[in-house]
């Protein structure tokens, strides 16, 4: 399995003048992510500055674009973000590696078990920790149901702000179950930190593999369910047919992971090309579609949904049979004693005071890990100087980098495709911000 | 010759577990970012991260440092003793993290590094996604790219003062309102 196309080549891509056909760049001259205001429309009266955001519905959270309005053509936008800036790369630092994983989780909250992997990922590759295979395992399942369910969130809001409110309550009815199978395993619907630094937080319950048979085998008529509402639904195509195009060059300039690049037909996709955990060993298509437009966007997630249901359908066979596997690795100096032995065991009580107040110690050295979330490549860049708190650790954040595509795909947009645009980049503010 | 020694710029090279990094001299980045764009075929660059070594190593660190494969006796630090980190040329490091649309997912981490107030030459015009990157590193940690078109604070609002990733940035530094108004 390989990328089958060679990737266009960026070379001498931007600035390139646009030519009307798309063959060249859509890239802004100047500022590649903010559209500035055509000269001859500058003095004149007709443009209109208006605020979109940063507490518009439409805006997944709080984005903010000015936006510059000639008539309903879209003539001049930049985004304006940081509202939900919290601090997390700061606060880490203060933090002991297994305070630290509960803050990833809350970066891109609505994809929080993949933002989870790749923190741990790291940590456990500068400690060179061998985790064990039903971890591995698990954590697959874990990471496929979160991108179903951030797959969901995008498709049911996306729809909405479009008009297909009905579309919002079909797939929060799915979501809801991939929550109540979180729940299940994890004691948490969201955020749930489950994934520990050596594997997972506790044993997998024996209720959980026949509720989740019973989800992989409702979600695929689920899908139909969506196609049948929007597939042939003349106003959902009008609306995202052509509209905010992104060539697969720009896309590749403007540094797009994910879902947004293979809906520009680039063929690339992490768990394939880079596998992590054991993605070599299950079979999945990854989804490309060329167009580059919004209704590209749509087709990919819609294609990785039912993919991710194979996934986790595989993740499935594997795991029932791995009933009495150790689901963490056994490393006393980094991961908890088992909770009972600290009644009988003065050495795992030590243990365990130790992890929990002073932390463990990482070996020095500087680390990036990416794995690819439901957003597109997440990564943890990571660097100990050896002592129980991260140096610096800094999150790659696919939102953020999805959003500076906003102003070539508003290219001759209409205000009303905005809505349409800003949507099928899914972006999440809290992945943006940090 | 390695293919990194062709880099523009080329300070040296060393291998780590997921990517190499090459050191470059911060003047000739922009030119080391070309050729590896041009020469290497890493068609992406993914990320843009500073990091600040204030005081990096002036205190040391020690205790037991767990691995899966036990512990090695001849690293101090596995034994409870002291050990200090490697020592940095300068205060910050800047990294650009490239990737290679190509079988295998080739990485490389270019670096450079720069004191206080060293300005740092832009790659805006060879990766585009690099303005958001820069502008981040320069809201957080001050580092200032030299020929970057629009340089403006992008997380923190835009009257904020200081850096808050540099090291010396204090914690809980920010003033509770109303809290002396009695």
């Amino acid at each position: 399995m390989s990328a089958t196309a060679t990737p266009p080549s960026t070379r001498g891509s931007w600035p390139v003048v646009d030519d009307g056909q798309y063959d060249g760049s859509r890239i802004p001259a100047r500022v590649p992510t903010t559209l500035a205001v055509p000269e001859e429309l500058r003095e004149s009266q007709d443009v209109l500055q208006v605020n979109f955001g940063p507490n518009h519905p439409s805006t997944h959270g709080v984005l903010r674009l000015i936006v510059d309005l000639h008539g309903e053509e879209v003539v001049g936008v930049s985004a304006v973000i940081g509202y939900l800036h919290t601090g997390f790369e700061k606060s880490m630092e203060s933090k002991t590696y297994w305070k630290g994983v509960t803050f990833p989780e809350r970066i891109d909250y609505v994809g929080y078990q993949n933002n989870g992997l790749v923190y741990v990922l790291a940590v456990e590759q500068l400690l060179e920790l061998e985790v064990p295979t039903k971890a591995k395992w698990m954590r697959m399942l874990l990471c496929e149901l979160n991108r179903i369910h951030s797959h969901l969130v995008f498709l049911g809001t996306s729809a909405l702000e479009l008009g297909a409110i009905s579309m919002f309550w079909y797939c929060f009815r799915e979501r809801e179950m991939v929550l109540d199978l979180s729940e299940l395993v994890t004691g948490q619907r969201m955020h749930t930190r489950y994934f520990q630094i050596g594997g997972l937080a506790e044993d997998i319950p024996q209720g959980f593999f026949p509720e989740c048979r019973k989800f992989v085998e409702w979600m695929p008529h689920a899908l139909d369910d969506y196609k049948g509402i929007l597939d042939r639904n003349e106003i959902w195509l009008e609306r995202t047919k052509g509209i905010g195009v992104l060539s697969a060059r720009d896309a590749i300039a403007l540094g797009q992971t994910g879902p947004n690049l293979r809906a520009s037909g680039v063929d690339w996709d992490l768990r394939r090309d880079q596998p992590y955990l054991h993605y070599e060993q299950v079979d999945f298509q990854v989804p490309v579609y060329p167009e580059g437009d919004v209704y590209a966007r749509y087709r990919v997630r819609m294609d990785e949904m039912a993919e991710s249901t194979k996934i986790v359908r595989q993740c499935l066979d594997k795991l029932e049979r791995m009933e009495g596997m150790p689901w963490i690795a056994d490393d006393r100096k980094v991961v908890l004693p088992p909770r009972e032995e600290l009644h009988t065991s003065m050495e795992s009580l030590i243990h365990h005071f130790k992890i929990v107040t002073e932390g463990f110690r990482v070996p020095e050295g500087e680390i990036y890990v990416a794995v690819e979330s439901p957003r597109g490549e997440s990564g943890c860049y990571l660097v100990s100087d050896g002592g129980p708190k991260p140096w610096r650790i800094h999150f790659r954040a696919p939102s953020f980098v999805a959003l500076e595509a906003t102003a070539t795909c508003l290219h001759h947009a209409l205000v009303a495709d905005l809505i349409a645009v800003v949507g099928s980049l899914d972006a999440v503010m809290g992945d943006t911000d940090r | 010759m390695s293919e990194w020694q062709r880099l523009p710029g080329y300070v040296s090279h060393k291998d780590g577990p997921e990517m190499p990094t090459v050191t470059i001299e911060t003047g000739r980045i922009r030119q080391a970012c070309e050729h590896a764009r041009d020469e290497l075929g890493f068609d992406v660059c993914v990320d843009v991260v500073a990091t600040d070594y204030l005081d990096w190593g002036d205190k040391g660190v020690s205790g037991y440092i767990g691995t899966a494969s036990g512990r090695d006796l001849m690293h101090p630090m596995t034994q409870g003793l002291q050990a200090l980190p490697e020592l940095k040329p300068k205060r910050f490091s800047i990294s650009y993290h490239l990737l290679a649309l190509r079988q295998g997912a080739p990485r490389a981490r270019l670096q450079c590094w720069a004191d206080e107030g060293e300005r740092v030459p832009s790659v805006i015009s060879v990766w585009p996604t690099c303005d958001w990157h820069e502008r981040e590193q320069f809201d957080l940690m001050g580092i200032v790219f030299d020929g970057h078109p629009n340089l403006e604070r992008l997380l923190m609002p835009e009257d904020w003062e200081g850096h808050p990733l540099r090291k010396d940035y204090p914690i809980g530094g920010e003033p509770v309102r109303f809290s002396d108004e009695e």
